[in-house]
């Protein structure tokens, strides 16, 4: 990778970021996922935190126990370890087979949606319930994912306009990715589809249900099926099917 | 047999904290927690517990409480009227409250965020380990009446216990820190910033507040297209029109605005205590200076519990506290102190 990454930075006297882009690839979010499992098993007894997002690796520290200048060495020596950007996946993942109801009540903006990536509707729908993507990172709200990357007529703006609110499982689209809502929320990005699917349930013995590296399909399903796995999934997982990858 | 504290009427931001749940960052969690921790670590060293234990966080506004048993309370962070039994109590004190005895905490008098801290501390059930309200996550709810909190068992201690404390309810000097994306800032813009005068916005709740200031945005290069990576509280977020949001403890794990820096955990609390109107000035400091400065929880703490006077016994405070009613009963011997009489301005210094 050119232009200076990966790079390690200070975020003030309390944090460090590593980042492997600036923008969003599939090569930088391999490269965050697998340094952060390599800086788990070398810095976890040093630091307070650390965390994986899309394309970056942060951790927290206290710095009267830790000092930067002591964990920026050692995070130098890990990135020169390997190509970050070539490693593996996680190992464990898993294959999500999520029901989703397309357009109507389920997808109020799915016919803008099609005409921005220059689709019609029922062609939109193949190919998103089609589409297996990757969970990238988890953030905004608990368990709550940005997947991708979708195809690249799929790089559709956010929304100028904020929607009040989209409802918990709502399927929502921009930039190459879909996030799926944990709760109900205001967003910039435009509803397609709704699951029911919960990111994040107490109630479960893992009450996140995805991680990072997963994969998801967004499989086509009729309002009714959707209303009926609301009940029917006792772990909340709105009748997805789910299977180990290798 | 533990109590319960019973809320019989409160403000509309009135929540349970303590210090959070960190370690979900990957999840999409972020740790939330008390918006000013240090008040959390006064609390702690007034009742001689451990900092740890939950309390209650109020917004600008406190409610009415009783106890079912004998409790110790402490009273921390920006000041607020407060009374056992109509007469008046001092803030960044301990006090005792008995069964039945009506514990009324009013509006902020100084700062935005005052605690209510119980011997013992508040023992709702905890969620993933904490028991802090976390309302964007949707981890539990505001404090509404009817309300009964469990407590927790007090191993006991001491009351009537006083803290002076620094003034950190009405802005001023703030030190921040450079992150990865201030360079995205230009020297000009960063100069200006350091010169201008903000307004703590009436715009803010624990998730962020906002900065007002007159003239023109503090833009970045690229200003539309950072890539989204995890946010702390303290990181200075620039909106899209360049205005600057400081984030706090309830802030997403993730933002994707750029961040000129983050404020110095030292000087956090000095803008989660501004309250609305409140002035101040940023100035960036190099992490040399800022670690000169900084003291972690366990020196905070020590230094805290050194600093506890008896609130009866300090002569040097007696003519202060004449004015007081400190004790049920007491006459006061300077003036007759009238219903309402809330002497706790000046208090902070």
């Amino acid at each position: 990778m050119a232009n200076g990454f990966p790079r390690i930075s200070a975020m003030g006297m309390t944090g460090i970021l590593v980042s492997f882009a600036d923008t969003l690839s599939e090569p930088a979010n391999r490269a965050a996922l697998a340094f952060h499992a390599r800086v788990m098993d070398t810095l976890s007894e040093q630091v307070d935190e650390i965390a994986v997002t899309l394309a970056s690796v942060f951790l927290r520290f206290d710095p009267v126990q830790t000092q930067p200048e002591q964990v920026h060495p050692v995070l130098a020596r890990l990135l020169e370890e390997r190509d970050w950007y070539d490693a593996a996946l996680p190992p464990g993942r898993k294959l999500w087979r999520i029901p989703t109801a397309y357009g109507g009540a389920d997808g109020p903006q799915l016919e803008e949606v099609a005409r921005l990536a220059g689709l019609s509707p029922e062609a939109a729908v193949a190919e998103l319930s089609r589409a297996r993507v990757r969970v990238l990172a988890l953030g905004f709200a608990p368990g709550q994912p940005y997947l991708g990357t979708l195809d690249s007529h799929w790089d559709l703006p956010r929304q100028t306009d904020i929607t009040p609110k989209v409802p918990q499982g709502a399927l929502v689209v921009a930039v190459r990715q879909f996030v799926l809502f944990a709760n109900a929320s205001p967003t910039g990005w435009r509803q397609v589809g709704r699951s029911a699917f919960r990111c994040f349930d107490l109630g479960r013995d893992t009450p996140v249900a995805l991680r990072p590296g997963d994969e998801c399909q967004f499989v086509e399903a009729t309002p009714d099926v959707i209303g009926a796995a609301t009940h029917e999934d006792a772990q909340g997982y709105g009748n997805a099917q789910i299977e180990a990858l290798p | 047999m533990t109590g319960a504290l019973t809320v019989h009427q409160v403000g509309p931001a009135v929540t349970v904290q303590d210090m959070g749940r960190p370690g979900h960052l990957s999840s999409g969690l972020s740790c939330g927690g008390a918006a000013d921790r240090l008040a959390l670590l006064e609390g702690a060293a007034l009742l001689d517990q451990d900092p740890s234990l939950a309390c209650l966080e109020m917004a600008g506004m406190g409610g009415t409480f009783t106890f079912s048993r004998p409790v110790r309370v402490a009273l921390t962070g920006g000041a607020m009227s407060a009374e056992r039994d109509g007469a008046a109590l001092r803030w960044h004190a301990s006090h005792a409250i008995a069964p039945g005895q009506v514990l009324r905490i009013g509006a902020s008098v100084s700062g935005h965020y005052g605690y209510l801290h119980v011997g013992g501390g508040l023992a709702p059930p905890a969620i993933l380990g904490s028991r802090a309200v976390h309302i964007t996550a949707g981890l539990g709810r505001p404090c509404a009446t009817g309300d009964e909190i469990a407590l927790g068992p007090d191993t006991g201690g001491g009351v009537d216990q006083v803290l002076a404390v620094e003034d950190r309810f009405s802005g001023g000097q703030i030190d921040v820190l450079r992150v990865a994306q201030s360079a995205l800032f230009d020297a000009e813009v960063q100069a200006r910033f350091e010169s201008t005068v903000f307004t703590r916005d009436p715009r803010g709740n624990r998730q962020g507040v906002r900065l007002s200031h007159a003239g023109a945005g503090f833009l970045g290069a690229g200003q539309l297209s950072v890539l989204s990576e995890v946010i702390q509280p303290g990181d200075i977020q620039m909106t899209g029109e360049g205005t600057p949001y400081v984030l706090l403890a309830d802030c997403q794990s993730t933002g994707g605005y750029p961040r000129i820096g983050t404020v110095a955990p030292y000087d956090l609390p000095r803008v989660v205590q501004a309250p609305p109107g409140a002035q101040m000035q940023l100035r960036f400091v190099d992490g040399a200076a800022a670690r000169a400065r900084y003291e972690d929880a366990t020196s905070q703490m020590r230094r805290l519990s050194r600093a506890c006077k008896p609130l009866l016994r300090d002569p040097a405070r007696m003519t202060d506290l004449l004015q007081y009613r400190l004790v049920d009963g007491a006459v006061n011997a300077v003036a007759p102190a009238g219903p309402g009489a809330l002497p706790m301005e000046g208090e902070d210094g």
